[in-house]
């Protein structure tokens, strides 16, 4: 009996690569607060990727807990930051676009359930200082809230 | 001459293919990013202080206290009803005295109608917790989602999301979204 032929194998392959390449895009920063995210309803798809920056706030991750302790902590690209810098960070996103795209930029809070709303009250007014004033907060899709 | 170059070995072509696959399937995401969207006000100047005096049947207070405990107009109350306790705010479909007002303007495609000046005060305290937050935030969205769908559906047969851009603004101006967080406060303690 004749083996199954492997011509087509590469084709295959480099089908679901293209897959792959088109339809995701890379992992930019490792995010070491924790993420649990909330559940809601009521959610949009942020349209532009490109033109989003990311807050993330969370109790650090345990290897970061002995250093930091299990306060929530803010996250700016790769580093933990305090409110004080997210004026500059959101300045060097500015910088990073093309200044006709600068008014669609927005901000997104990716935020952990157990946060206290106190640190994210100090975020946004420290956006609204900056005037980075279009938010979404991140939340993870359900059927109902009330499960 | 007439020197035969030999073909190159393609063997292993799906090897390297795969490898390629291996990376991207590893370094790359497929999540989108999805949630509630919400436009900050911008940061009042300092000299001036806008004392919009807005009259208070106008005004839906919701409060969430540190023990992330709810608050609608001064009376304690399930989240399960904060929707409804909304969404008939916003409509005030009997017009009474104690909701909001409205004033009769002339929209689009749907002529006279009359708008309430609704808006909503959304007050939380530094020890509510986002996971709260958020629900409120949820339920506070769906009621004018809900309203907003249930006019389409009378006025164009369809509901909100399928309507076109002209459409949408004019349903936004008959259920215009006003959700105010003002400054934040203390609230109901830490």
């Amino acid at each position: 009996m004749p083996g199954i032929s492997t011509a087509s194998l590469p084709d295959i392959v480099f089908m679901l690569l293209f897959f792959f390449m088109v339809s995701t895009t890379m992992r930019e920063v490792t995010v070491n607060v924790r993420q649990r995210l909330p559940s809601a309803t009521e959610i949009r798809k942020l349209e532009k990727r490109s033109l989003v920056s990311y807050i993330y706030i969370g109790q650090p991750r345990p290897a970061f807990q002995a250093l930091l302790g299990t306060e929530p902590r803010i996250q700016l690209n790769d580093q933990f930051a305090t409110t004080e810098d997210i004026a500059s960070f959101i300045a060097s996103e500015r910088e990073a676009r093309d200044e006709v795209e600068i008014p669609l930029m927005t901000t997104s809070l990716r935020i952990d359930n157990e946060v206290r709303m106190g640190i994210v009250d100090d975020v946004k007014q420290a956006l609204r200082r900056a005037n980075a004033l279009k938010i979404n907060y991140s939340t993870l899709s359900v059927e109902s809230i009330f499960d | 001459m007439g020197r035969v170059t030999p073909e190159i070995p393609s063997a292993s072509l799906a090897d390297i293919a795969f490898m390629l696959l291996i990376f991207f399937l590893v370094a790359t995401t497929m999540d989108v990013d999805s949630g509630i969207s919400r436009t900050l006000p911008p940061m009042p100047d300092s000299e001036q202080e806008d004392d919009q005096q807005i009259r208070e049947r106008n005004i839906f207070t919701v409060r969430v206290n540190a023990q992330d405990m709810l608050l609608v107009e001064g009376q304690l109350e399930d989240l399960r009803n904060l929707r409804d306790r909304t969404k008939e705010f916003i409509a005030n479909p009997n017009d009474e005295p104690h909701l909001p007002e409205k004033i009769v303007e002339d929209v689009e495609y749907f002529g006279e109608v009359p708008i309430s000046r609704q808006v909503i005060s959304l007050q939380n305290a530094r020890g509510t917790s986002y996971g709260m937050y958020i629900r409120v935030q949820n339920e506070l969205t769906a009621a004018y989602n809900e309203l907003r769908d249930e006019i389409s559906m009378d006025r164009f047969g369809r509901v909100f999301d399928r309507l076109d851009t002209d459409q949408q603004a004019a349903v936004r101006r008959i259920f215009p979204m006003r959700i105010s967080e003002a400054e934040p406060r203390q609230v109901g303690g830490n």
